[in-house]
This record gives structure tokens, C-alpha cells and sequence, in this order.
């Protein structure tokens, strides 16, 4: 008797351990139990797996991004780079590339937006084009969301510089007059 | 006495080269089902909500990858653009189109648009868009000629053989800072001495390009 249970012992165990490790295959790692980006979530009431903050709380990148706000960077030649590539992706469309206000879209129908090359809009501070970002102006939605402050304020710069290629006196740069022909 | 057919011996024969060659062709049947583009999703063009056309939109307006996939750069996601951002241009033109209904419920209800996902990738895969986009892979490299469909369609086997083979020789796909989100952007004559120049430029570490844990944690 004794010996026929050690005998049969060791396959039932083998049996049992391979039912258990079998018992792991049954989740399929090609979709595992976590919420993917943007993915629909029944756990949460607006079955939305990308959460908004409670009310109230205060994010740690909010100081730096209100110190972003509240005081433009340095200009230097990186900051116009960044800010003519940002302007051909998020205004050209509308604004284009010129900053005439005869972009694509407003080929395609959507209301003409005013060129950068007016007086009005040479004296407006520089401030005004950083809050019209922001925040929209007309039919214009904000841009608050797409582009961060650090790149509107570069996209500020190279509004200012559209608007000097075209308004630059002579007098503005002495050393110019000396290569002039 | 005659026991065996006349032909017996022939179909003996037969049969015996056929038993050989069955589990070969079983072989031969599994590969080429695995990476049948009915398997691995290739070509696959998913039902959206709105027929959304790259080709109108990138291709005919010229409008730039990251007008709406806004957190390409920075982020594993390359971001599905809210509902917002079609109707920065949808509030003023094509107002009325009924193939737009659904955007304008979807912000007249704050519910998002529910789009079906067109490169699906298994969950053990941690894929990051920010780490390719920076390190000089453009968006044409795994989404074929975006601009040119009129609907979004799966342009790669997305099959871990695909994945490596890039990984491996990463070279051959590197491009310059300014030509990652150029969509005709391709490999020039002498892209084997660039692409090397442009690997130690990016400081990518090739030897680690192939480890396990560069794509599975």
C-alpha cells in the first residue's frame, strides 16, 4: 500500500503544479488589465481613463508654468528657431507664412485674419499677441492647450521679427548702410 | 495469386512522399499565416466616427503632424487631438456638413470621439513617440504616406520582426532634426555615411538597441 502511494505521488503533484501554472495562461498578454491612453473606463463616472485634477488642487509644475507666463525669455537666435518652427505649425494655416493673414485655411473659406504688417499692429505690445494665443481673439480659439508659454512667447519673437522684416529702417542697423550698394 | 493492385506500388510511393512533405507544408502554412497582413492587421483601414482624411488635411491644406498630435515630442502618446481643435477651423467652415455631426455633438455634449485605434499594439510593447520623433525616426518611417490617405490605414505589419529589423540597423532610417516631420522625405544617395553620422549625432546606443528591455519592461 505505502509503496504505490509513493509511487503515484510524484505525477499527481507534477499534475497539480502544471494545472496551476496552466491556470496563469488563461490572461492574455496582448491585453493585459490596465487602462491604455485615452482608453474608455467604466471605473470612473465620465468613463474616462485620463483623469482631471480635483478641484483645488494646485499641480507642481504651476508656479513655474505662471513664472513662464509672467516673464518672456531671453531673445536669442535658439528662441526665434524654436519660434518660426512653432509658428508654421500652429499659425500659418490661417496667418500665413508671411503674416499676411492669407494662409491656407483662409483660402479654404475661413474668415481673414488681420495681416501683422499694420500699424495697429506694430504698436501693440508684445503682450497683446502672447494673451491673444492664450486666450483667442474673434473667431480665433485659444491656443492655450497646444502650445506651451515658453513657445508662445517664441512665437512672439518671430511675430515681432515678421513684422520688422518689413518696417526696418535703415538707421536701425548702422552697419548696414556700409554694405548697402 | 495476385494480392496487391497493379498500381499499388505507385500509390504507395505517393503516399509516402505526401506523409513527408505534409508536416513541411504545415510549416510553410503557419509562417506564411502569421504574417499574412489578415493576421498582423497590414492594410487594415478601421471604421472611425468621421471619416477623417489625412490626405485632405496634411496632404491638400499642408497642415503639420503636430497641429493636432500636440504631445508627439514630449510624450509616449502622440496625442488624439480633442474635439476643440477640429472645431478651431469647424466652428467657421463646413459648418453644416452632415459628416461632421459628430463632431458637433461631441462638443455640444463635452463627450469625447470615440476613434478606433489603427496601430494596436500588444499590451506587453512599451512604444514611446517621443524617444523616436527626437532621435531622428519620422512619421513616414511606421505611417507610410499619411498624406496620402484619403483614410487611416495601418501602413506596417507591426510584427516584432519589423520592429527589430529597424533596431538592428537603426541607420538606414535616421534622418536630420529638420526632415522628421517631412512626409516626402526620402533616403538620400549616400544615407549609409549620413545616417551613421546622424546615430553618433543622436547619441544612440546601438548595441542596446536590440535588448529586451528597450521595448519590454
Amino acid at each position: 500500500m505505502r509503496r504505490t502511494r509513493l509511487r503515484t505521488t510524484p505525477p499527481l503533484v507534477g499534475l497539480a503544479v502544471a494545472t496551476l501554472l496552466l491556470a496563469g495562461c488563461s490572461g492574455s498578454m496582448v491585453d493585459q488589465k490596465r487602462y491604455r491612453t485615452f482608453e474608455k473606463a467604466a471605473l470612473w463616472r465620465d468613463h474616462s481613463e485620463a483623469r482631471q485634477l480635483p478641484d483645488g488642487t494646485v499641480a507642481q509644475s504651476d508656479r513655474d508654468r505662471t513664472a513662464a507666463i509672467e516673464t518672456p525669455p531671453p531673445v536669442d537666435a535658439a528662441l526665434l528657431a524654436r519660434g518660426q518652427e512653432r509658428y508654421a505649425i500652429y499659425c500659418a494655416p490661417c496667418h500665413g507664412l508671411g503674416g499676411d493673414g492669407d494662409g491656407m485655411i483662409v483660402q479654404r473659406g475661413f474668415p481673414k485674419p488681420p495681416s501683422y504688417h499694420t500699424k495697429r499692429l506694430r504698436a501693440a505690445p508684445a503682450r497683446h499677441v502672447f494673451d491673444v494665443i492664450t486666450n483667442g481673439y474673434g473667431v480665433m480659439y485659444s491656443y492655450a492647450a497646444r502650445v506651451p508659454p515658453r513657445d508662445r512667447w517664441a512665437i512672439v519673437a518671430y511675430v515681432r521679427a515678421l513684422q520688422m522684416s518689413r518696417n526696418a529702417q535703415v538707421a536701425d542697423l548702422p552697419n548696414a548702410r556700409e554694405k548697402l550698394p | 495469386m495476385q494480392i496487391f493492385r497493379k498500381g499499388a506500388d505507385t500509390t504507395a510511393r505517393v503516399l509516402l512522399v505526401l506523409g513527408a512533405l505534409t508536416p513541411l507544408a504545415g510549416v510553410g502554412f503557419a509562417y506564411a499565416f502569421h504574417r499574412a497582413s489578415y493576421t498582423t492587421g497590414d492594410a487594415r483601414t478601421p471604421r472611425q466616427p468621421v471619416p477623417f482624411s489625412h490626405a485632405h488635411h496634411v496632404g491638400g491644406l499642408g497642415l503639420d503632424c503636430r497641429y493636432c498630435h500636440t504631445s508627439v515630442e514630449k510624450s509616449r502618446f502622440a496625442g488624439m487631438p480633442p474635439t476643440e481643435t477640429c472645431m478651431t477651423c469647424h466652428s467657421q467652415i463646413w459648418t453644416n456638413a452632415a459628416m461632421l455631426a459628430p463632431v458637433r455633438e461631441s462638443l455640444a455634449r463635452d463627450e469625447p470621439l470615440r476613434w478606433t485605434r489603427v496601430y494596436d499594439l500588444p499590451g506587453y510593447v512599451y512604444f514611446d513617440h517621443s524617444s523616436h520623433v527626437n532621435n531622428g525616426v519620422g512619421c513616414t518611417t511606421c505611417h507610410g504616406r499619411i498624406d496620402r490617405m484619403p483614410l487611416t490605414r495601418q501602413a506596417a505589419p507591426l510584427t516584432m520582426a519589423w520592429c527589430i529589423d529597424c533596431h538592428r540597423d537603426p541607420t538606414k532610417a535616421l534622418r536630420p532634426k529638420n526632415a522628421i516631420f517631412d512626409l516626402g522625405w526620402t533616403p538620400p544617395k549616400d544615407q549609409d555615411e549620413q545616417g551613421a553620422r546622424l546615430a553618433v549625432r543622436y547619441h544612440i546606443r546601438l548595441r542596446h538597441l536590440t535588448d529586451c528591455s528597450t521595448c519590454h519592461r
